[in-house]
């Protein structure tokens, strides 16, 4: 199509740089939460959003959720919220949904089919007695179910054989993905809602149970309750809005599968949705102050960074140890929030609470142990569903005006 | 450390259009993938219409044999342990399956393996690789 020799103002008219603001983030406090509803979850998420940003219920005319969502598509929690939209997405990425719903909603908005767009996210996996070690519910029809379900494909294997190629490929190593979780736990300590708050030391992840070689408890995420909700704006909307101004700056989006049968392990979605966004927001890897890396388990973190360019193919392992993802401590300042592995995975779905924390460190409203200094340029990324397998990726760029 | 191969429940087969035929020849101790009548590129899992070019498709006999791309030994998900693996056949194509009939531990990726079939709860015979001798 040419994009190379469009001129800027172009380039700008058909992009969503700077065209949308996140304007309300809210991540709901519970980790666990038996004696509520899902649609509960949800709408306490909305409120919490709509007083974030300081905007009424009314005032939402755009509505995205996904998978977790109770009853049909939007349908059903549209209602349930009181809601009149006249914009809807339901895209399903798994995981990653919520940074496309950002992307969609700034695209929607750049085309004045909204102005204020409330997206949600919400679940009780952790009441309902989710496992990763359990095999995933999926509806009827789906089609590589029949040839791959006698194998017994559960969550953490599907993570656990590209753990195993990477470390085949490039030398990883299990201390090297311990780093990781040294690095989210040094945050969770700050974070008075995080499930897991516990220092932990590289032994201390390398002592734990194998789940799946090579991937031990301590390289898995949470099983948690809760949710978040996010609203996503007109810039004039938001700047009559008496809070920060954090702008959309680029987004990428890619589902990586099995490639018909050529199934190569060493790279995720990212390296696919993480120049898309990059190109948009015009900024480049070494640019990125904070970094909200989708963290179902240590491997995913590791290849996204490789995948994302903030290193080299194959040198994760090296990049990500010795604390370099600890915020104060390295170069690449991580899941300040304690991620998922540490904090909260509400859902069984991690991306929401991804650009919840990069929206917190752009206001500058990270825990002051955490804060990234003069924060203006941060980075969320996704992967939802199965690393080994089948996921959805989806980067997002986004600046503190 | 030994983990010796166990069998486990397998569970039944989804029988419908897309899995008959492939089941057909298992029985018979066969392993098949789909090959495009138009473009002639091979592919999997099996489809009836191909995943390159949306062309009709027409299955292959394959000999069973290739390597291990990945393996993960799966320890606590019930009471058996089990490999889940992703076995590079020959003829160019990597499926996921389980690696059976050997000591779990000492598998690695890049071994020989080749097609042996454990049967389900319905006694559809399933396709697993177990290490090549030697």
């Amino acid at each position: 199509m040419g994009g190379q020799r469009l001129d800027m103002s172009s380039r700008d008219l058909m992009s969503i740089r700077r065209k949308a603001c996140i304007a309300g983030a809210y991540e709901h406090p519970t980790r666990k939460a038996p004696d509520k509803t899902v649609a509960q979850l949800h709408a306490e998420c909305a409120r919490g959003a709509l007083e974030d940003a300081g905007l009424r219920l009314e005032d939402v005319d755009g509505y995205f959720c996904a998978g977790d969502a109770p009853g049909l598509g939007a349908n059903s929690m549209a209602d349930y919220l009181g809601l009149r939209p006249r914009h809807v997405d339901t895209t399903d990425t798994g995981g990653s949904a919520y940074l496309i719903h950002v992307s969609h909603a700034a695209q929607a908005i750049a085309m004045r089919k909204c102005d204020v767009a409330l997206i949600t996210l919400a679940g009780r996996p952790r009441s309902e007695g989710s496992s990763g070690v359990a095999p995933r519910i999926v509806g009827a029809g789906t089609p590589d179910v029949p040839w791959e379900a006698p194998y017994a494909p559960v969550t953490v294997n599907m993570y656990a054989l590209a753990a195993a190629r990477h470390m085949y490929e490039y030398g990883t190593t299990s201390e090297q993905l311990a780093w990781i979780k040294v690095a989210a736990a040094s945050h969770a300590q700050h974070n008075p809602n995080a499930m897991l708050r516990e220092q932990v030391t590289v032994d201390d992840a390398l002592a734990s149970p194998m789940i799946s070689d090579p991937l031990r408890r301590l390289d898995c995420c949470v099983v948690s309750d809760g949710g978040g909700a996010l609203l996503v704006v007109r810039p004039e909307i938001a700047r009559s809005l008496r809070r920060p101004i954090v702008n959309v700056l680029g987004a990428g989006e890619a589902i990586k599968g099995q490639l018909n049968g050529q199934v190569d392990l060493t790279f995720s979605g990212a390296a696919w949705s993480g120049p898309r966004a990059f190109g948009e927001a015009g900024v480049k890897p070494s640019d990125i102050q904070y970094a909200s890396i989708y963290d179902s388990f240590t491997i995913t973190v590791l290849m996204q960074i490789e995948d994302l360019g903030f290193c080299e193919k194959g040198k994760g392992g090296r990049f990500v140890a010795d604390g370099n993802l600890i915020s104060g401590v390295g170069k690449l300042p991580f899941n300040t929030d304690g991620g998922g592995l540490c904090n909260n995975h509400p859902a069984n779905r991690g991306g929401i609470t991804k650009v919840i924390e990069a929206v917190r460190q752009l206001r500058g409203e990270a825990h002051p142990k955490v804060q990234v200094p003069n924060c203006n340029l941060a980075l969320a990324q996704g992967a939802g569903g199965l690393l080994g397998s089948r996921h959805g990726s989806a980067t997002l760029i986004m600046e503190r005006a | 450390m030994t983990t010796m191969y166990q069998d486990r429940p397998l569970g039944s087969a989804v029988h419908d259009a897309a899995t008959e035929p492939f089941f057909a020849a298992t029985a018979s101790g066969s392993l098949r993938v789909k090959i495009c009548v138009s473009c002639r590129k091979p592919h999997w899992y099996p489809r009836p219409l191909c995943p390159y070019c949306l062309g009709d498709t027409e299955w292959s006999d394959v000999t069973g044999r290739g390597e291990i791309y990945s393996v993960s030994v799966t320890r606590r998900a019930g009471p058996t342990p089990y490999a889940i693996a992703y076995v590079r056949l020959d003829e160019g194509v990597t499926m996921l399956s389980n690696i059976v009939d050997c000591d779990l531990d000492s598998l690695r990726i890049g071994q020989r393996v080749h097609v042996v079939f454990k049967p389900a709860e319905d006694g559809t015979m399933i396709p697993m690789f177990a290490p090549d001798p030697g």
